[in-house]
């Protein structure tokens, strides 16, 4: 297990919070050549299908969610040119406002890093093996289901 | 042996999140009609789901994938994450 994530320095599935500035700056480390950072935090929403959500509850398929993401983020860095890029993703109990996702990408222009981040999260979506299970305040619990929307979203970066 | 896993909704409605089987040179197609024989809801799981999702070894694949043994099959509904 901890060769496989050994193997992917640049993605981070974890049930523990993240800080953005933090992580902002180990992405811009030793990088002098960077101009622009962009940051994309994906949050916990209190209302999802006109229902009020209080826990919500990722899960993951370990090892082949690491493989997804790292091919996601290579694909970026081949069709922009990007100095650096980070995935982290929490998985577990998480509630409304709290942090899920982060994908920050460095580049040396501001053009590169704002579509590759783009990119990353449309793809993210569709692709990545990550399931959501939400609880409503009186108990229920349910699947969330794939939106047609995100895999719309996908689409518009098909080459 | 080939080892299947099963996640989320998958796992609860089958009751089980992994098992291993024996199974000969064959297809990912072939594997899903003998597990459609347990009942109704591996049918309507895995048999007549039009959104059924699957990998071979950590990669997307089909219902035509060739498994041999050693291989991880993983069923599972569209992703939902970000």
């Amino acid at each position: 297990m901890s060769n496989m994530i050994e193997a992917y320095p640049f993605i981070k599935i974890q049930p523990a919070d993240f800080d953005l500035t933090t992580e902002n700056a180990k992405l811009r480390e030793g990088h002098k050549d960077i101009g622009a950072v962009v940051s994309f935090v994906g949050t916990v929403r209190d209302i999802n299908e006109g229902d009020e959500v209080s826990i919500l509850e990722l899960e993951h398929y370990p090892g082949m969610t690491e493989k997804a993401l790292e091919k996601i983020r290579l694909e970026a860095h081949k069709r922009w040119s990007l100095e650096a890029s980070l995935i982290i993703h929490r998985i577990g109990k998480m509630y409304p406002t709290d942090q899920i996702v982060l994908v920050a990408v460095a580049s040396r222009h501001r053009e590169n890093a704002f579509h590759a981040a783009h990119f990353i999260m449309d793809y993210l979506k569709t692709n990545a093996p990550f399931w959501k299970k939400e609880t409503l305040p009186d108990g229920e619990v349910r699947w969330v289901d794939s939106r047609i929307s995100d895999k719309e979203a996908e689409q518009r970066w098909a080459v | 042996m080939v080892n299947i896993l099963y996640f989320a909704s998958f796992r609860e409605m089958l009751g089980q999140a992994n098992e291993q089987l024996p199974v000969q040179h064959s297809t990912v197609g072939a594997l899903i009609s003998d597990l459609a024989l347990r009942g109704d809801n591996w049918k309507q799981a895995l048999l007549e789901n039009a959104n059924l999702q699957i990998a071979v070894n950590h990669d997307v694949a089909s219902r035509e994938t060739v498994i041999k043994s050693g291989d991880e099959v993983a069923f599972f509904p569209p992703v939902t994450g970000g």
